[in-house]
């Protein structure tokens, strides 16, 4: 039945090999040049403008949020950093009295604040702060008025985008439990991504499609049997479980990156709540059409450059398997800080065999292969971009890719133009 | 627990990767868990490094804590010191190791390194970044001088040891480092000036230094202490061991750096040159180096005199921007402060001379608060004081850390020095209007010539005839058409627009004609309320005289 929906005769690229054989994985563990899971909120609060995620952490988990940040743009910003001090630490201070006051200070000065999020940090996980009792404990006090709910997004135990996952995992408590037939997608997109989707579901035929994050903490949308899960993000692995546990199925596919992805992504949820193959065809087949004109130009940029991979938002399978098969690229190495292979099956089938990964880092080891390398082009984080634009390898900053708007067929233009802008650009300069 | 939204500085380690990657040969291994890699964009990012900081960090993770985190601190140091073959090392840890006791500069004091060995500590829970840079930059040179100590009771160095060593006298300019306001310029430009004097730069740290360098601090003759926050410590303990003397007086603004020269000649006993001798305390001739004198004392910058201004800053920026500000340009400091809580009784000082009460804070809300109590009209301050003044609609200049890209300029842009006054009055009169025009805009900023974003008389937008100083030929029409909505469309407004322009007498027109054209809407809205207020049935140049003689009430 899927077979009706994934092949794309005219897609130009070559067929899914029948049976890619398994490719070597490069383990590595060592200086991992990656964010911890806490810089997922500089996205998470923008998603849910009623949440305010206070760490309770370090002056190094506050200046850590800023600079990734990149600037200081947000006046008051719906993120702070609760700062562990020397007589916290020495006991002189009951952590959990001193938290009670820091909260109710600030809900008085932020009164809009629906849901409240403690996120957990490397030094407060090592001092074992039970947040999650602290979070209980608020939450009754605050009983009708704001919700406290707590996850980790530690250093010692997550990485940059698995910050999200556990936020996700901590709101699913607060989750109705519905039985009723549903499209549930998961991970944060940009409002307007959102929309599109929704709106190409809906002419789908698909009545009943609900979001999480919501776009207000609030609204929080039912799970149950009924509950078809499709992952938007490929970071979700403990949010998908935890859906899975409540009755939702979850849905299996490649990634919303470029057309085929996309294409496939949207004939997931078609497939799952039978709707006709004509009836998604005449759907999609123009977005398909009008997305394979918006990459041509940038596919002419791309075709037959090298790419290498290093590990950073867990978005590296899916993006190397669009940037391969629709924008021609080869492939030197895939780095993943983690390999989930069942949220990335889909994914790592559409893989040139042989493709390299990587899993983990060692990042002066890995700065190395690249140098041997030579690669066209290199995705690395901000740390890494400018020393490798040094040494004349040309480089994509990552986390543009988790703050832009690249999901679906209408954004893959946009998306290969990311990855061509800095080759573009290398074209254009004439200094020496 | 402290609620912290932004902040101004980062932890201490911060400070120290400062250190490590202003200099060369040296390398800093940090026991810290993933995620700390951040402060490493700091660098490529905010100062476009174009080398990563040259920093290990141990990432150590959650199931390490049980087994032997120890074993990958030794493994991270071997490792780094194998691959980088530093010259020093420093070995330290962030905020979360601090809790677990490795104790990683012990750790690596028992392995037998072969490289001078600093352990660093420093107290994440307690200390900030500058302190943080302050003491590694003091920890590092301890470490490498501990061989030539002098022995107690030997005398002072003569400070005229130059002389009789037959060479010219040379100083180290202590304290500049990456992420610091300025620093390369500042350095550049300092060292121009000392050359002016005979004086040579001997050792520049920790900005480019090596290790070795780092050796023959003691063979300079004085040592200039260009940014306490860094080099206080380690200028006091130079001072202390080796009997250096310091020369503190930062040369920032125009009555600093001859303050400054005049204290180093006196430090170095160097006959002061003519041009820095004062006569019955008037300024001295060397001050014209600068163009900030008579760029200040020109009539253009009257509209200067008493402009409310509001300073909030790293210590040695903040009280060299409040002595400015007053002495120099004629501003009203209306508020000074400072988040350098280790200078805070200088900043105290600063503010009592000029009748204020300092504002020492961390919190940006607080200082923003203050800026609006104040009701400044001009913000000198931080990356945070830009984003709040344009909260509250005021101009703002930056003149210190914390920086953003923006504030490593591609151009030559000095703090110090004759040169940096120069700078300091572009970049702080610039974000003021110029005094005319800001005149105007006030009053006529509901003029056509102004809808469309202000047009200054020196900006790209000005019309061409005004440039020409022919206004009769602005084309108001073609003028207003550009700036309406939709053009085409008639509006209620353009319809009463229509009466009012169709009431104007030929010799009404060419009186309005005369006036200059950036008056002219002004004084044409006016005469037509005047107009419209009496009931005149039409407008003629006597009209509009006499709407001017009602209005000038």
């Amino acid at each position: 039945m899927e077979a009706r929906y994934l092949a794309i005769p005219s897609m130009g690229v070559s067929a899914p090999p029948i049976q890619p054989s398994p490719p070597d994985i490069l383990k590595e563990s060592g200086q991992r040049e990656v964010f911890c899971g806490l810089t997922s909120i500089v996205w998470l609060h923008r998603r849910m403008p009623d949440a305010f995620f206070l760490v309770v952490g370090s002056r190094t988990c506050a200046h850590l949020i800023q600079s990734a940040a990149g600037v200081m743009i947000f006046a008051e910003p719906r993120f702070g950093t609760a700062i562990l001090g020397e007589r916290d630490l020495a006991g002189l201070a009951d952590a959990n009295e001193e938290l009670d006051r820091l909260v109710k200070d600030l809900l008085e000065r932020r009164p809009e604040i629906r849901t409240l999020f403690l996120v957990g940090s490397c030094p407060s996980e090592v001092i074992k702060l039970d947040l999650a009792k602290a979070a209980e404990r608020l939450s009754t006090q605050l009983l009708g008025r704001v919700r406290v709910l707590n996850y980790s997004g530690s250093g010692i135990e997550t990485t940059f985008t698995q910050g999200e996952d556990n936020a996700l995992v901590a709101m699913l408590p607060l989750l109705p439990s519905s039985d009723e037939e549903q499209l549930l997608i998961v991970g944060t997109l940009a409002d307007a991504v959102e929309d599109r989707f929704r709106l190409i579901f809906e002419r789908l035929g698909l009545t009943t499609v609900r979001s999480l994050p919501p776009r207000r903490s609030t609204d929080l949308p039912p799970v149950g049997k009924g509950t078809r899960v499709l992952l938007a993000q490929p970071f979700l692995s403990a949010t998908a479980r935890a859906l899975q546990h409540r009755g939702a199925t979850l849905l299996s596919a490649p990634y919303p990156f470029g057309v085929e992805g996309s294409r496939d992504w949207m004939a997931a949820a078609a497939t799952a709540f039978g709707v006709p193959a004509d009836h998604f065809a005449a759907v999609l087949d123009p977005l398909v059409e009008r997305g394979r004109l918006a990459l041509a130009p940038h596919r002419e940029v791309l075709a037959g450059k090298r790419l290498f991979l290093l590990p950073d938002s867990q978005m590296e399978i899916p993006l190397a398997r669009f940037l391969s098969r629709e924008c021609g690229m080869e492939l030197v190495e895939v780095g993943t800080p983690y390999l989930d292979r069942q949220l990335m099956a889909a994914d790592l089938a559409l893989l040139p065999p042989a493709t390299q990964l990587s899993e983990g880092q060692d990042v002066d080891l890995q700065l190395e292969r690249v140098r041997a390398a030579r690669p066209d082009l290199v995705l690395c984080g901000l740390g890494l971009a400018n020393p490798l634009e040094a040494e004349g390898i040309a480089t994509k900053w990552s986390i543009e890719l988790v703050f832009s708007p690249i999901h679906g067929c209408d954004q893959a233009g946009e998306l290969a133009e990311l990855f061509a802008r800095p080759l573009r650009r290398r074209a254009l300069l004439q200094l020496s | 627990m402290e609620l912290t939204l932004w902040t101004y500085e980062g932890p201490p380690h911060v400070g120290a990767m400062r250190v490590a990657t202003s200099m060369e040969g040296v390398h800093y291994v940090l026991h810290a868990p993933q995620g700390d890699t951040y402060a490493d964009l700091l660098f490529t990012m905010i100062e476009r490094r174009g080398l990563r900081p040259p920093v290990t960090y141990t990432t150590f993770q959650a199931r390490d804590l049980g087994g032997d985190t120890a074993e990958l601190v030794q493994r991270s140091i071997r490792q780094a010191v194998e691959r980088f073959q530093p010259e020093a090392l420093l070995v330290g840890e962030s905020c979360t190791a601090e809790l677990i006791q490795d104790q990683p500069g012990a750790l690596a004091g028992g392995m037998n390194l072969g490289v001078p060995l600093v352990n660093l500590e420093l107290p994440a829970y307690s200390k900030k970044e500058n302190w943080g840079a302050a003491e590694t930059l003091y920890q590092l040179v301890r470490t490498l001088l501990k061989d030539q100590l002098p022995p107690p009771g030997t005398p002072k160095p003569s400070p005229s040891r130059w002389r009789e060593e037959g060479r010219r006298p040379r100083v180290n300019l202590l304290g500049p480092s990456l992420l610091g306001f300025r620093c390369r310029d500042d350095v550049l430009e300092i060292t121009r000036l000392l050359a002016e004097h005979g004086i040579d730069a001997a050792v520049v740290a920790p900005l480019g230094a090596r290790p070795a360098d780092l050796m023959r601090l003691p063979t300079a003759d004085a040592n200039v202490c260009l940014y306490p926050e860094v080099a206080g410590p380690v200028c006091s303990w130079l001072e202390r061991s080796f009997g250096t003397p310091v020369v503190r007086t930062v040369p920032i603004g125009i009555g600093a750096t001859a303050t400054f020269l005049r204290e180093l000649h006196g430090v170095l006993d160097l006959a002061l040159p003519a041009d820095l001798q004062t006569v019955e305390g008037q300024p001295s001739e060397a001050e014209r180096r600068s163009r900030l004198p008579w760029y200040s004392k020109s009539v253009d910058s009257t509209y200067l005199t008493g402009k409310r201004v509001f300073i909030f800053a790293d210590a040695t920026h903040a009280i060299a921007a409040a002595r400015i500000a007053s002495k120099e340009l004629g501003f009203q400091v209306v508020g000074l402060g400072s988040y350098s809580r280790e200078q805070a009784r200088e900043v105290r000082a600063a503010a009592a001379e000029l009748g204020l009460e300092a504002l020492i804070t961390d919190d940006y809300l607080v200082v923003e608060k203050a800026m609006g109590e104040a009701a400044a009209e001009l913000v000198l301050g931080t990356q945070m004081e830009r984003h709040s003044a344009k909260r509250l609609e005021l101009p703002c200049a930056v003149i210190s850390a914390p920086l953003h890209v923006q504030d490593v300029p591609a151009r030559y842009s000095p703090q110090m020095g004759w040169e940096g006054a120069n700078v300091i009055f572009d970049s702080w009169v610039h974000p003021l209007m110029m005094g005319l025009e800001e005149h105007l805009i006030g009053m006529f900023r509901h003029d056509f010539e102004f809808v469309d974003g202000h047009r200054s008389h020196l900006g790209d937008g000005a019309p061409a005839a005004a440039a020409t100083g022919e206004p009769e030929a602005v084309p108001a029409t073609a003028a207003a058409q550009a700036t309406s909505p939709a053009p085409g469309t008639i509006t209620a407004a353009d319809a009463v627009r229509e009466a009012l322009e169709s009431l104007w007498t030929a010799d009404g027109e060419a009186e309005l004609a005369k006036i200059p054209f950036f008056v002219r809407g002004k004084v044409r809205k006016n005469t037509e309320a005047f107009a419209r207020e009496r009931g005149l049935a039409r407008i003629d140049a006597e009209a509009l005289y006499d709407a001017k003689a009602h209005f000038s009430r």
